[in-house]
């Protein structure tokens, strides 16, 4: 059948509205409904896929009136992020700003401000775009995420969470209630970067990284690469090669063509080639360290600069 | 579903359809025509309305979603026929040519002055980045935007 996605007018089915109060309602109706329906958080991915009929779930559960769901906790073991928190908030967030620098930096490059007025972490990381901007920070952060279901809790790491494009971890009657992400080590230094068609579209390709010195020698450094493999990625092979190296010239470009050496072509790449993914890649991965670097010294760093 | 709200002030009632999208409610059964279907995918803009306070796309919004909460539209700003300065400045600006954008425009830098009362021209294109003007070239509509904070400021 022809379908006119131009057509965004409408959403051209029907579909039942739940809208429970609480995580236990909200699992009751998952394991109920199971793939026949569709979890609505701030809806600016979900809505487009249901006016282009890319999607047709029978049922929707709005899950923006479950309290237990958003806000930002402070722990021991780390910030714990519900999962319908707004992307605005994350961005006004003092706390987020200042203990998890490089989630607040991927954060304020997303959408518009109705955009992030709306959509939600837990969305973007469910939605598992391979270029997820929330989803490369918190990869690098070693983030965790925390999953509700009609058997219980259990815990994830995120590089688990992810295992294709459009595709999670999470089964049929299950939903992700929280991200936890634990602290920045000491003196680190971060940085977020992407490119996209134009500066609020999605990324084309986005790379965070968290990076730690002893002296001039790299101590530790995680990077984490967005838009270039069916999931977004850590770098572990880029990571291990920097541990215990001075950052040079020629250590940065090796890292660097490890990094855009873990491009893999998906046949549903339109908008930009395997050539440029990698150039990108390779450019993101210099940049960022610099900036990573620059940022441990203490030097201010704009964004977009050379 | 039946759903109650307060629309520019006023406490209405709806019957509408789950599928259905506030910006279809807003405009087929309120009448209120100023929040525009663009793009219907979240790129242009042109469909923003407040939801207590803060601008949304009521084209990605589902109707049912705003129970018991607060929308203002457009029309909603003027009070006792007296244009909001935002609106004044955006006419005297010539900040508005086929006008399309324009109720997007306002209402996104509404909530831009009650966040930030003096913006810089940077401030401003960056918090409107999300509404697009295909006639101005956004010179006017900054000017706009800071003769409205000004006059504002007092």
């Amino acid at each position: 059948m022809y379908i006119n996605k131009l057509n965004t007018h409408i959403i051209p089915f029907k579909f039942e509205y739940h809208a429970p109060k609480s995580v236990e309602e909200a699992v009751e109706l998952l394991s109920r409904y199971g793939e026949e329906a569709s979890i609505l958080a701030g809806g600016t991915d979900l809505l487009v896929k249901m006016k282009q009929r890319v999607i047709e779930p029978k049922h929707i559960i709005d899950i923006k009136r479950i309290k237990d769901l958003t806000g930002i906790r402070e722990e021991e073991d780390g910030i714990h992020i519900g999962a319908a928190t707004k992307l605005r908030t994350l961005e006004r967030s003092k706390l987020i700003e200042e203990k998890l620098p490089v989630l607040h930096e991927a954060v304020i490059t997303m959408g518009s401000v109705q955009i992030r007025n709306m959509a939600t972490i837990g969305g973007n990381l469910c939605n598992a775009s391979p270029s997820a901007d929330a989803a490369t920070p918190l990869l690098a952060l070693n983030a965790e995420a925390k999953i509700v279901g009609s058997e219980g809790e259990r815990i994830i790491p995120l590089e688990e969470f992810f295992i294709g494009p459009g595709k999670t971890a999470l089964k049929p009657d299950e939903m992700l209630a929280e991200v936890i992400s634990p602290y920045l080590p000491e003196n680190a230094g971060t940085s977020f970067m992407k490119i996209g068609w134009t500066d609020f579209d999605i990324a084309t390709v986005n790379l965070a990284v968290i990076l730690k010195l002893e002296g001039e020698v790299v101590d530790e450094c995680r990077i984490a690469l967005g838009g270039c493999a069916p999931t977004p990625i850590r770098v572990h092979k880029a990571e291990e090669f920097l541990r215990g190296k001075k950052l040079t010239d020629e250590v940065l470009e090796e890292a660097a063509n490890i990094v855009s050496g873990h491009v893999r072509p998906r046949a549903r790449w339109r908008r930009a080639p395997p050539e440029y993914r990698r150039a990108v890649s390779r450019a993101l991965t210099i940049d960022a360290l610099t900036i990573a670097r620059k940022r441990i010294e203490g030097l201010e760093v704009n964004r977009g600069e050379d | 579903m039946r759903i109650r709200f307060k629309l520019n002030g006023r406490e209405v009632e709806a019957e509408v359809e789950p599928n259905t999208l506030l910006l279809n409610l807003l405009r087929e059964q309120f009448h209120l025509t100023g929040a525009k279907y663009g793009c219907g995918i979240g790129e242009c803009g042109a469909c923003t309305v407040l939801l207590d306070g803060e601008p949304i796309l009521s084209c990605l919004t589902l109707a049912v979603e705003v129970d018991g909460r607060e929308v203002t539209t457009i029309e909603g700003l003027a009070g006792d026929g007296e244009l909001h300065p935002l609106q004044r400045a955006f006419l005297e600006e010539g900040a508005v040519q086929c006008g399309f954008c324009t109720p997007g425009m306002i209402l996104t830098a509404k909530a831009l002055l009650e966040e930030n009362p003096n913006p810089s021209e940077d401030e401003i294109r960056e918090y409107l980045k999300g509404n697009l003007c295909r006639c101005t070239g956004y010179v006017n509509i900054v000017k706009a935007v800071k003769k409205a904070a000004e006059e504002m400021a007092g």
